[in-house]
Formats: C-alpha cells, sequence, structure tokens
C-alpha cells in the first residue's frame, strides 16, 4: 500500500466518525495544551527572575553577613558562642582599595514613615551610595541621584519612586523639597525612573538615601549588603579571594561574612528554574498519556465495531501488516492532529493571556511545542499499538461475520 | 486448476468437535461454473471459505494452480486472494465511507498499483457493471442490485482466476438477483472460473455443474 493511499484511508475513517475524532482531538490538544501554558508559566517565571539579576550586571559580587558553617567540635570559641560581626561602611570603605573593583555600594534596608505638608505614609528605604545607580543600572526620571560623596558623611537629600512622588507632592514639584522621613530630613534631589523592584521593594514606593543617612535614621551600624562591581568578570574571582582576605583581617581572621557572585545566583536561579519548568511540563505530558489511553480505548471500540470491514479488507489482499499500519496510522493522525491543535490553542491562550495581564509573564519555550509533540506521537503510536495488533490478529472469516 | 485432496475442516463448539467438511476430494477446472448447494451447516460456506483462503484445512491438501496452499504463510495466502481469488458476498461488504469508484479500487490500493493504473482498471470494471454514472456514490445512494454490481466490480478488478460468490443474490429481490446472476455469468463465458453458494435451486441448476453437501460431505457431484 502506498504512503499517500494509508494516509487516505486512515483519514477517511476519521472523517467518517466525526464525533469520536473531535473527542480525541479534544483530549490530546487539551494535554499539549497543558504542556504549553505550565512551561509557559515555568520559563516565564525564569526568565523574569533571571532578567532582574542580568539587570544589575553579571559582573556583581554580593557580601552578606554571616555564613552557614557546622560549629561544635569543642573549641573554647565555639563553645562561648559565635555571633557574626555586623558589615560596616568601614568594610566597604576597605574594600575600595582593591584592584579591578569599579563600584562599591553598601545597602542598608528599612521602613519609616515620609511626610510632606501634612501627608503621611510608610515608605521602605534603601541606604546607599551613589554607585548604587550604576549597580542597579536605573535611570532617573528628572533630577539626580546621590552625590558621589564620601561613604561616612553625606548631605541631608534623597531620591524618591514615582507613587512616593504622586501621593506626597500630588501635582507640586519634588525636587528641591524638604522630606520627613522618620526624624530626619531630606532634600529630594530627585526622581527614579526605573520601574520594578530591588531587593524585592518596588521601585516607585522607594525612597533612597545616602548610606550614612539610613544608618543614623535606623541606628543601626550593620550593612544589609555590600555590593560590588568589578571591572570585568574575569577579574572577580581574584577581586573575591582580595574581599575575604581584607574582611576576614577586619573581622578578627573569622570569615562570618559570605561572599556571592551575582553570574552564580543567577546560574543557581536560571537551573532551579529550568528544572521546576521541567517539572511543570512532565506533569501536564501525564495527560498526554491519558489521552493516548483513550486513544486506546475508542480505538479498541472501533476495531470491534469495524470487524467486517477488516475481514473484507482480509478477503481482498490486505496483510496483516497492512491492517496494522492502517490502524496506527489512524492513532497517529489522530494523536498527531490534536498535539498540533492544542499547540495552536497553547499559545493561542498564552499571547492572550500576555495581552491581557501584561505583567504576567509568560513565555512558552520552544523545546516544549517539540517535546509535547513528540510524546503526543509517541503515545499514539504506543497506545495505537494494542488495538492495531487486534485488528490484524482478527480471523477473516469471523471478522466478514462480524457485522451480518 | 483446483484440486482438493482428503480435506477436512473441524471446529471445537465446547467440548464437542464438529466436522464442518469430512474428507474431501475434489476438482476444478478452469473456466468451470459451479454451483455447491446443501442445507445450512452442510459445510458449503467454509468450504468457499477454504476455497478463498479465508480458511485453512484442518487435514488434507489444496492445490491452487499447481501449488498446496497449506504450506503457505498468512501473506502468501494475502498475495494469492490479491491476485487469483475474486470474492462476492451476499451482504456486498462495502466499505460505507468510499464511493463505488474507490470500493471497486480497494485491491489495487492494498497491492501498491499506481493511482494512474488503478484508475484505467476502475473504469473498465464500472463499465462491466453498467454503472459508469454512479462513480462518485456512496453505497448508501446505491440500491442493492447496484450495490452488489460495485462488489462485483471490485471482485474482477485485479482480474483473478476464479470468482467465489457466496449467496450473491440472498439480498436482492428477484429482478436484481437475475441481473446479478446473469452478469456473473457473463464473466464466466469470459473465462472465469465461477463457483458459487447458493440455496436457490434455480440458481443451482444455471450451473454447469452441481455440487451437493451434507454434513461435511459430498453427496452428489453433477456435470450437465
Amino acid at each position: 500500500m502506498r504512503f499517500y493511499d494509508l494516509i487516505f484511508l486512515a483519514l477517511s475513517t476519521l472523517i467518517r466518525y466525526p464525533l469520536r475524532t473531535i473527542m480525541l482531538l479534544v483530549a490530546t490538544s487539551i494535554g499539549v495544551m497543558a504542556v504549553i501554558l505550565l512551561t509557559a508559566v515555568g520559563e516565564g517565571a525564569r526568565d523574569y527572575i533571571t532578567s532582574e539579576f542580568r539587570d544589575m550586571g553579571t559582573n556583581l559580587i554580593i557580601v552578606i553577613p554571616g555564613k552557614n558553617e557546622t560549629s561544635g567540635g569543642g573549641s573554647p570559641v565555639d563553645l562561648a558562642g559565635v555571633t557574626p560581626r555586623d558589615l560596616t561602611i568601614e568594610d566597604a570603605i576597605s574594600l575600595r582599595k582593591i584592584d579591578g573593583v569599579k563600584n562599591i555600594a553598601p545597602i542598608v534596608i528599612g521602613e519609616t514613615s515620609a511626610q510632606f505638608n501634612g501627608l503621611e505614609r510608610n515608605v521602605p528605604i534603601i541606604g546607599s551610595t551613589q554607585s548604587f545607580l550604576s549597580v542597579r543600572k536605573w535611570e532617573m526620571e528628572t533630577g539626580m541621584f546621590l552625590p558621589g560623596t564620601t561613604l561616612e558623611r553625606s548631605p541631608p537629600v534623597c531620591v524618591i519612586g514615582k507613587e512616593v512622588e504622586k501621593e506626597l507632592f500630588g501635582a507640586s514639584n519634588a525636587i528641591g523639597q524638604w522630606l520627613r522621613l522618620g526624624d530626619r530630613r531630606c532634600r529630594v534631589t530627585g526622581i527614579i525612573g526605573t520601574e520594578g523592584r530591588a531587593v524585592g521593594i518596588d521601585v516607585q514606593k522607594l525612597v533612597v538615601i545616602p548610606v550614612s543617612l539610613a544608618t543614623a535614621l535606623f541606628n543601626r551600624p550593620s550593612l544589609f549588603r555590600i555590593a560590588v562591581e568589578s571591572e570585568n568578570r574575569l577579574a572577580s574571582d581574584q577581586i573575591i579571594k582580595n574581599m575575604k582576605k581584607i574582611l576576614k583581617k577586619r573581622h578578627q581572621g573569622k570569615e562570618d561574612f559570605t561572599v556571592v557572585r551575582q553570574d552564580a545566583v543567577m546560574a543557581s536561579f536560571d537551573n532551579i528554574f529550568n528544572v521546576l519548568t521541567m517539572a511543570l511540563g512532565s506533569i501536564a505530558s501525564i495527560s498526554l498519556f491519558v489521552a493516548g489511553i483513550l486513544i486506546m480505548n475508542v480505538m479498541l471500540v472501533a476495531v470491534s465495531q469495524r470487524q467486517s470491514e477488516i475481514g473484507l479488507l482480509k478477503a481482498i489482499g490486505a496483510k496483516n501488516k497492512q491492517i496494522n499500519q492502517l490502524f496506527i496510522t489512524e492513532a497517529i493522525l489522530l494523536s498527531g492532529s490534536g498535539a498540533i491543535l492544542g499547540l495552536i490553542l497553547g499559545h493561542s491562550i498564552t499571547q492572550v493571556l500576555k495581552i491581557s495581564f501584561p505583567t504576567f509573564n509568560l513565555l512558552p519555550p520552544l523545546w516544549a511545542s517539540y517535546v509535547s509533540l513528540i510524546v503526543a506521537l509517541m503515545s499514539g503510536v504506543i497506545f495505537g499499538l494494542l488495538p492495531a495488533r487486534r485488528a490484524s490478529k482478527l480471523d477473516p472469516v469471523i471478522a466478514l461475520s462480524g457485522n451480518k | 486448476m483446483i484440486r482438493i485432496e482428503n480435506l477436512s475442516r473441524q471446529f471445537e463448539v465446547g467440548n464437542q468437535i464438529v466436522r464442518a467438511l469430512d474428507n474431501i476430494d475434489l476438482e476444478i477446472s478452469k473456466g468451470e461454473y459451479i454451483s455447491i448447494m446443501g442445507v445450512s451447516g452442510s459445510g458449503k460456506s467454509t468450504l468457499l471459505n477454504i476455497l478463498g483462503l479465508l480458511d485453512t484445512p484442518t487435514k488434507g491438501d489444496y492445490i491452487l494452480s499447481g501449488i498446496n496452499t497449506s504450506e503457505m504463510n498468512d501473506d502468501e495466502m494475502a498475495h494469492i486472494r490479491s491476485t487469483k481469488i475474486g470474492f462476492v458476498f451476499q451482504s456486498f461488504h462495502l466499505i460505507p465511507r468510499l464511493t463505488a469508484a474507490e470500493n471497486i479500487e480497494m485491491p489495487m490500493v492494498l497491492a501498491g498499483i499506481k493511482p494512474k493504473d488503478r484508475q484505467e482498471k476502475v473504469e473498465i470494471a464500472l463499465s462491466h457493471v453498467s454503472l459508469n454514472d454512479r462513480a462518485d456514490h456512496k453505497p448508501e445512494q446505491l440500491s442493492g442490485g447496484q450495490r452488489q454490481r460495485v462488489a462485483i466490480a471490485r471482485s474482477i478488478v485485479m482480474e483473478p482466476d476464479v470468482l467465489l460468490a457466496d449467496e450473491p443474490t440472498g439480498n436482492l429481490d428477484s429482478t436484481s438477483g437475475i441481473e446479478i446472476v446473469r452478469l456473473i455469468e457473463d464473466l464466466n463465458k469470459a473465462g472465469l472460473t465461477l463457483i458459487l453458494v447458493t440455496h436457490d435451486r434455480k440458481m443451482g441448476n444455471r450451473s454447469d455443474r452441481l455440487i451437493r453437501l451434507l454434513d461435511g460431505k459430498i453427496i452428489k457431484d453433477d456435470t450437465k
């Protein structure tokens, strides 16, 4: 039998039983659609997280206070208990002398009330330096970011997010106005233009002040992080070595801090979300196998219903192999068409969701389309085998008398 | 052309063994017109199924055109059915989703013949049964007689050596029945060996040779 005859015969059967065909197409397409949508969610989340990190630059090294390590063993120090030292502004200053360091941005975070002209709201605060703008790759909408003065001392200035500007200053110009933050006052020098989040905080709701002002405001000398930008990625390893050496010396020989590379963190997140996306895709793939089982059941019924036809085909010269091929082709056409329908539906729904909810990042990965198509086809072949074998093994005499 | 030697066919029904055919010997020459008659259960359909290689004997030999079919595997028997044997059934056995022309084309499709060659043969077969104007009709759009003519066209399209007809007029009115009988008789006159299973005495008497079966044995083999 020629290939196009096989396709024609299989198609004619599918058209002959439209309800059955549509039901099976729907079952398979739902499976494929589920794979596309779930992997789109996973991939979207991965892309969001990694782009957040990427926006901060891959040359970034972050110092975090504290370190996870095994304690105990009976040393006097361990018995006394060790509290990690805080990271301080002085620690940040000490890192300036390392070769290859481009920018250093110590970070303090907290929350306080912001008041202007009788209006008050609680705002998240980031205390840092002028370098923070470069490290975060932010853009200013109007005005200036923090001044590039020394770390220890800074004029009482601040930059605010757009929402803070709108809520507290309304239509009036915020630049140059005095904003009260807790028990301190600062002059607004600029409005941040960037949207999105920084250190988990919505940038538009944020107030950024000099780090020295933040430590005074929160009465806390410790830093939340020190962000160090290296001149190039290749130098990062040497810089980390030097940073550890200097900080360890400053911390009485204890490495009570953690140094992480931004690109390493990004790679870890990338891996985690890749695994998550694949897990979601795998879960959705189960529905493809369910659809395959449905195809098998329906085709087993079809074999019983079409006994007479199978008998006739054998009487006019069909070999067992040809009957087998015919039923497998039907199963493949069903699963393949269902998969294509599912791909169209999955991608269309993704596009509709992207338009309807622009903040909800949905990115169906290309591999999900290929994998779901292949899994659907394999499912069709595997679950088409049993009905096809049963059809081909039918006794022609019994089959011919089947529908008499 | 056909030689059957000491052929038996037994079926197990529950604990009992039923002898559908019991030590039959039969020889059929090329171009013969044979009717096989007998009461229900006499074994005539079983004999026709064995002659058509749809069934295999429990014992004995069936030699077709010099080849002992008992040594054939499934694929070889399918090939013989495709090229040397034509079937006409009482209930037509047309594929409902295909047109008359596509039904007739089916044996050639299975044999892997090119579409261009098939087209020509379908037209010839359709003209044999005078149904050229119904080529694109589906079986449900045809009368019983027309359906049987399509089935006959399908059975001869591969130019077989022998035509096996199992009660070909059983589902037809008398007028259509006579038309069908004349049609297959014309095919016999053109050289096709015709083996007809029937209950109808009148139809049986039209053949050149009448074989009567009872309880799986040939009780009468008359040649005119």
